[in-house]
């Protein structure tokens, strides 16, 4: 077996396929990034992975989970404050949690350089949103690259690297979801591991230039934008605006994976080419390269994902150049929605140059497509067991607020536990909002235990604070389970090895929450009882439900040989009521065509959660094997 | 050459080593490759599926819907969305004839999908079917290889050979997984 950790440190590796999230990795040990932080998210757990897999002699790199993005990127500003080249990670979402900080850095000298590597997600396929993070660098006055392929990402994360040290500024490297995985073969650069890794601390603050404050900030800000502007000057010259075509009257402006979407369209269309201007660097914009593409071109058409970003920039430009070039943006909304992928490229572009792009093709024929399968809790997953419970003991017209995490998926059916959904920890506060001005419909509020340390502590302070009427069900699965599984301040380890473990009951404690339960989510009868009994007691309370992830658990028992459990029979006394198929639904049981239960033994990990569940107590376990 | 494989499954299968076995494969029999994947949540129980594109003239590493030549499926189900989906008319679906229940027909308000259905659907299209038969498999989790074995014994990608295979496999596994596996692809390779 190639061992990837193995492959990235090597001093000079073979071309080998490799994932966006892959090359990122190598790039930073060549551009010598010394510190890395993260919170896990899609897309961008991938990289936290490869990096985890360097072999430790070798690997010159410190790297961190961090308790959320905010906190992760003001690690790897002080690092940057201190000479060393650093590099924070996380997903589109994560940047408005590290907003605060984020639109400092530009104000700052960073004499180590500092790269933000952002992982966009257009076509919302993890988040709960399509944000365009594109927005915020112009907000921060910082550079961002956008690269289309695995190869761009390993590239211009080298090129990003190096100008963050001679500028000492933040570099912003956006991918998007299907940039960071997508996969192609590269040839990688050599690159030796320095002896002795790490420079002398070069933080020094002798008047205050790193406090924006008073007259202060005046100074910073003009710094800022000039140093942008120095950034301008090099996307006038860089490598990375590439303009391709055979002086068509008509133009092509994109940037990032739309583009390969584009060559893919015009290839299949096989009529007439335009001229394509590819940026790299898409902000600040190389004005001098697009008045120069414009000046040429009758026509063009801004060719972008999500928001109006170019577009606006360009049609502003174009008016103070006084050109009279036909710029075509945003036909409609639906241009706004979801990521450019090939098919959605030949749409757009269909609408304004129809020759250039056929129309979306019928379907080729008929067929029933079956419903749509959405992800859903694993056989064995302790929230199942809770929202079984939960739901049991609620009235109908009762509140219940959903979170981040695996434990969002209760809201589909049959569960339909968690009513609404903003961002990550706001289940208390939403919830302590949705408490106020009535007594009749009772809020309870799911959250995990990763999401408990990231961002929901605030909130928690403020509902013993301000008293607020509302019973928190904490889902306690002992990791970060929905991003693959990384270690969090309750697990006793976080990246590096073994870590102190704060236990939810002592945080709740030492926050002054008095009302606290635990129950193993499997006990649905106590938790049942639990929850029953808190909704009617005043206040803030708080009901920790838990059981270890069982996806980790499987996988670890696996791993190391242990015989699991075998799966559970439905015995002769089943008279076919199907609460286990239709009420708690674990996907282990499936319909016959004659309507009688069957388990997938495929599925089945033998957990017996829902044994309970069954009025004929027909649900049997087979002896053997490791309980969880 | 140019061949576009879409591949279709139901979280927890094992089709993140099926296509990244294949686009090695392929790079081993010398052909240019671009792939992606599902990762994140929908790893959980739902559909995901990865994108293998063979031959210089793929740009986007995302097969545009009814172009792929090859679609691969994991279960059946899965099978019929993706031919649906994805599957060019004349092409061809490779499909394990294994059913894991989407909610819909667990909770009694949607047929299974059956062989039938599918084979119905292919002939409109002209798309070859093959299905196979996950019986006599001693572990579920070899389905994905069994696969593998099949588009390798009917040829289905062009100019990747057993040894490219083999060595694909040989990079991603170790041990008793990896012996397994050969076992295996090596059954139902003839």
């Amino acid at each position: 077996m190639k061992r990837l950790g193995n492959f990235l440190s090597a001093a000079a590796p073979p071309a080998e396929i490799v994932m966006g999230n892959t090359a990122l990795v190598r790039a930073m040990l060549e551009a010598g990034v010394r510190v890395a932080t993260s919170y896990p998210g899609s897309p961008t757990p991938e990289i936290a992975s490869a990096i985890l897999a360097l072999p430790k002699e070798k690997n010159p790199l410190y790297f961190e989970f961090s308790t959320n993005e905010k906190v992760a990127l003001e690690v790897a500003c002080g690092a940057a404050l201190n000479g060393h080249l650093s590099c924070v990670f996380f997903k589109s979402v994560g940047l408005n949690v590290a907003a605060d900080s984020f639109m400092q850095l530009s104000l700052l000298e960073l004499p180590g350089g500092m790269l933000i590597i952002l992982g966009d997600d257009p076509g919302a396929n993890s988040s709960q949103n399509e944000q365009d993070n594109r927005h915020y660098a112009r907000q921060a006055y910082l550079p961002l690259f956008e690269p289309a392929s695995p190869g761009e990402a390993y590239q211009m994360c080298k090129e990003a690297a190096a100008l963050a040290r001679l500028h000492k500024s933040a570099v912003v490297l956006r991918l998007t979801t299907h940039v960071c995985h997508a996969k192609e073969k590269l040839l990688f650069e050599a690159w030796q591991p320095e002896e002795e890794p790490g420079q002398p601390p070069r933080f020094t603050a002798s008047g205050g230039e790193h406090i924006p404050l008073g007259s202060q900030v005046f100074a910073m800000k003009r710094r800022a934008l000039q140093r942008l502007e120095a950034y301008r000057a090099y996307g006038e010259a860089s490598s990375f605006v590439l303009e391709e075509g055979t002086a068509s009257p008509r133009g092509i402006i994109t940037a990032g994976l739309p583009y390969l979407s584009l060559l893919d369209v015009l290839e299949a269309a096989g009529g007439e080419k335009p001229d394509i201007l590819k940026l790299g660097l898409v902000h600040p914009l190389p004005r001098q390269r697009l008045v120069s593409f414009l000046q040429r071109h009758q026509e063009v058409k801004v060719l972008e994902e999500l928001d109006d970003v170019l577009e606006r920039e360009i049609k502003a430009l174009a008016y103070e150049e006084g050109l009279e070039t036909r710029i075509l943006g945003k036909s409609d909304l639906e241009d706004w929605l979801g990521e450019y992928t090939p098919a959605k490229t030949a749409q757009v572009l269909h609408k304004v140059w129809p020759d250039l792009a056929p129309p979306p093709a019928a379907a080729a024929g008929e067929g029933r497509m079956p419903a749509p399968r959405p992800p859903q809790l694993c056989p064995g997953c302790g929230h199942r067991s809770a929202f079984y419970a939960v739901r049991q003991a609620l009235a109908p017209l009762d509140i219940t607020v959903a979170d981040i995490g695996c434990h969002t998926l209760g809201y589909l059916e049959p569960h339909r536990m968690g009513q609404v959904l903003l961002s990550m920890g706001h289940s208390v506060a939403t919830g302590s909002g949705l408490s106020l001005g009535q007594r009749s419909r009772r809020v309870v509020a799911f959250l995990g235990d990763s999401t408990f340390f990231h961002a929901a502590l605030p909130a928690i302070v403020n509902a013993v604070f301000n008293q607020h009427q509302l019973t928190l069900i904490l889902m306690e699965n002992g990791t970060t389970a929905m991003t693959g599984h990384q270690d969090h301040p309750g697990s006793g380890r976080n990246a590096n090895g073994p870590a102190p473990q704060l236990t939810l009951r002592r945080v709740l404690e030492g926050l002054g929450v008095g009302n606290i339960r635990e129950v193993d989510a499997y006990q649905q009868a106590a938790l049942r009882q639990m929850v029953g009994d808190a909704l009617g007691e005043e206040g803030f309370k708080v009901i920790i439900a838990r059981h270890p992830c069982m996806l980790k658990w499987l996988r670890e028992a696996r791993h190391s040989g242990k015989k699991t459990p075998r799966p559970v029979r439905i015995g002769p006394g089943c008279t076919q009521r199907r609460l286990c198929l239709e009420q708690f639904a674990c996907p282990s049981f499936q319909r016959q065509a004659d309507g009688r239960v069957r388990v997938q033994e495929e599925l089945c990990i033998g957990d017996g959660s829902c044994r309970q569940t069954c009025p004929d107590k027909a649900i049997e376990s087979a002896k053997g094997g490791e309980k969880p | 050459m140019k061949l576009d494989i879409y591949l279709i499954g139901v979280g927890g299968q094992g089709i993140g080593l099926l296509s990244e076995a294949l686009l090695r494969a392929a790079d081993r029999a010398g052909l240019t490759a671009l792939g992606v994947d599902t990762h994140g949540l929908a790893q959980r129980g739902g559909t995901v599926v990865s994108h293998v594109r063979l031959g210089p003239a793929a740009h986007s590493p995302l097969i545009m819907p009814g172009q792929a030549d090859l679609v691969i499926a994991l279960e059946r189900h899965e099978a019929l969305r993706g031919l649906l989906s994805h599957g060019r008319p004349g092409g061809t679906l490779v499909y394990c004839d294994t059913s894991w229940q989407p909610l819909a027909v667990r909770l009694g308000r949607e047929a299974e999908a059956t062989a039938e259905e599918i084979a119905a659907a292919a002939a409109q299209r002209r798309i070859r079917v093959v299905a196979v038969d996950p019986a006599g498999l001693a572990e579920p989790r070899l389905q994905n290889v069994r696969l593998l074995a099949e588009l390798c014994h009917q040829q289905l990608v062009p100019g990747v050979r057993p040894q490219h295979y083999v060595a694909a496999l040989t990079d991603l596994l170790q041990g008793e997984a990896l012996a397994a596996n050969l076992e295996l692809f090596h059954r139902y390779l003839c």
